[in-house]
């Protein structure tokens, strides 16, 4: 098994996709995958980020080897693997549907790469009892699939893909079927199992929040296209465009008009709904150098740590405005559906949105 | 107590015929087989003797019953090495419209006559027949032609079963296995196979009894072959409880069988 640095040094990214391009048979063809050009660098946790049908997944496939690109190169750890069978690449899948192999106990499948790489029998052994125990299923070799839930199969596929050592491992909306509270738990798992191996993840996933607490670097995918690529907080704060914005977060767009009388500037803008401060109508002495714009209070949710605020501005655009309940004196717990209200921000967090990604 | 009752009336019919028309019969069938004959008059004699299951075991019933056994054999294995590469075909690499086509021609030959079938078989066979005509030679009448036929007649039997099977397998497991590193021929032993083995043990079961009971396609096309179905024909007039000991054999097979399937876990899934 190649080694992860190779011999090209840590400098070489893990993936290297280079105008990679997917068509698929129709008339006209669909195009899944529109010109990707992707570095994800050795020992990232990267995640792929989009809506479904955006490409994210595609992409995916055709690093596995399960689809053959129409054009373009997919290299990795330096060498080009484009031609190569998803049973030649050195890089292994969590699907998101387990694909678990009913007929074999959770220790068979696990142990199924190492036996058809023909690894010998006690080196399979000590490596299908570590990888069970990495993933806290050590006293569980011995049952079926069937036989365990949701969260624990979870683990067994992804026990099966790293217990082969992958220059990459690719996860397909791994936690996709997993209800809330397991979803998190795996969350917290996964990125300290990654932090463990040091094998670089390449993560895909519709869930924006998903996206931004485990990875080192998001790609965010609009039909079938990289809208913007970098940190959870780059992504975050200043988004490349208006999709960005949107998709990651709550979009708080204020566009056209609403963006000349408010921001006083042509364009378009966005401001997150956490950085909006909400108080009554009239009410300005709440810090210097503050923006502010007159509004009705449309919505209010109160939702436990936070109440969401929906508003109205007079201007003609609506908002979200996120308050944290800390318990504080806050004069907007008191504000009622209907009220006449003021929302200040501060101008630094008003992002400048371009109406499309800059290619 | 109502519901009850209703129960009753909507199983009891089924039960009725259930127990009386199958197990009932198959009571006769293993009660006559210790009866015997009246060597003078073929009276069936109701005293209790062994001699019927005696004879079963001579040279000449040993070999029939052999003989039927590798026939059944035969033509499971067959319809097995033809099932699984035209059941593949036909789940996994034909377009839906060929798809629904083979689906027909398997499905089709199952509403014609038995007896049409093999009569057709008999003129493919017969010297001089299509075979003969058409590449020079021919396996007349016998052996081959009877393994041939009941091929031809049971595969159905065996294919859409294994289709099924085919159907039902994930796609996302034959990428799993190639993305765990497996060539083609692995994934097929290690993945592919384990889960159509309930399938083929099901169509098996079929092809198997289906061969082990026949008796009219040998006629057609076995010529003086004797088989286990033969043997019983000519003894239900001259002496039935020696036919009854017959089927009672081929029953007793057929149960071996399918306990032997079972330890394979493969009826569970059925």
């Amino acid at each position: 098994m190649a080694e992860r640095t190779g011999p090209a040094g840590s400098g070489t990214p893990a993936i290297r996709l280079t105008s990679l391009r997917k068509e698929f048979a129709g008339t006209p063809p669909v195009v899944a995958v529109d010109d990707v050009d992707l570095d994800v660098r050795s020992g990232e946790f990267f995640s792929m980020l989009g809506p479904s049908g955006s490409g994210k997944t595609t992409v995916l496939r055709m690093i596995a080897g399960f689809e053959e690109p129409t054009s373009g190169h997919i290299e990795l750890a330096g060498a080009d693997v484009t031609k190569k069978q998803a049973f030649d690449r050195d890089v292994n899948t969590v699907f998101q549907d387990y694909a678990l192999f009913p007929h074999m106990s959770v220790a068979e499948n696990v142990e199924y790469g190492l036996l058809v790489k023909k690894v010998s029998r006690p080196e399979r052994r000590t490596r299908v009892a570590e990888a069970l125990e990495q993933v806290r299923l050590g006293d569980h070799g011995k049952r079926k699939p069937s036989q365990l839930s949701g969260g624990q199969r979870q683990r067994v596929a992804l026990a099966r893909a790293l217990v082969n050592r992958p220059t990459v491992l690719l996860l397909d909306e791994p936690l996709g079927a997993l209800d809330l509270k397991l979803r998190e738990q795996m969350q917290v798992e996964l990125k300290g199992i990654q932090r463990d191996v040091g094998i670089t993840f390449l993560f895909v996933t519709h869930d924006q929040e998903e996206a931004l607490t485990l990875s080192d670097r998001v790609a965010v995918f609009h039909a079938g296209r990289i809208e913007q690529v970098g940190t959870a907080r780059e992504v975050y704060e200043s988004p490349a465009s208006a999709f960005v914005a949107g998709f990651v977060g709550t979009s708080n767009l204020l566009a056209g008009d609403a963006a000349r009388a408010v921001i006083g500037r042509e364009g378009s803008f966005a401001i997150r709904p956490e950085k909006l401060l909400i108080a009554p109508a009239g009410d300005t002495q709440r810090g210097d150098g503050l923006m502010g714009a007159e509004a009705v209070l449309e919505e209010v949710v109160y939702g436990g740590p936070v109440t969401r605020y929906v508003v109205a501005l007079d201007a003609g655009a609506r908002l979200t405005a996120l308050e944290q309940n800390t318990g504080a004196s806050q004069a907007a717990a008191h504000l009622r559906r209907g009220e006449r209200v003021r929302i200040q921000w501060n101008p630094e967090h008003v992002i400048d949105v371009p109406e499309s990604a800059s290619r | 107590m109502r519901r009850r009752r209703g129960l009753a009336a909507l199983l009891g019919p089924p039960l009725l015929w259930l127990v009386v028309a199958y197990l009932g019969a198959l009571a006769v069938i293993f009660a006559t087989a210790f009866w015997t004959t009246d060597p003078f008059t073929n009276e069936v004699v109701r005293s209790f003797t062994l001699e019927n299951f005696k004879e079963l075991f001579s040279t000449t019933y040993l070999g029939i019953i052999g003989r039927t056994l590798l026939i059944a054999a035969l033509v499971t294995l067959l319809c097995i090495a033809i099932a699984v590469p035209f059941a593949f075909f036909m789940a996994r690499v034909a377009p839906r419209r060929l798809r629904g086509l083979l689906l027909a021609a398997v499905l089709v030959p199952l509403w014609a006559s038995y007896l049409v079938k093999a009569y057709a078989w008999r003129t493919m066979v017969q010297p001089d027949g299509v075979l003969d005509s058409t590449f020079g030679a021919t396996p007349g009448y016998g052996f081959s032609a009877l393994v041939l036929t009941l091929t031809y007649l049971w595969l159905p039997y065996m294919v859409l079963p294994v289709y099924a099977a085919f159907e039902r397998l994930p796609e996302t497991h034959l990428e799993a296995s190639a993305d765990l590193g497996a060539r083609p021929l692995a994934t097929f032993r290690r993945v592919v196979v384990p889960s159509l083995l309930p399938a083929i043990a099901a169509g098996s079961v079929f092809t198997f009894s289906l061969s082990l009971g026949d008796y009219i396609a040998v006629q057609i096309v076995g010529g003086k072959l004797q088989v286990l179905g033969t043997a019983v024909l000519q003894n239900i007039t001259l002496d039935l409880p020696f036919a009854a000991a017959l089927g009672t054999a081929s029953v007793l097979i057929m149960v071996l069988y399918l306990l032997a399937v079972r330890r394979t876990g493969a009826l569970e899934n059925l």
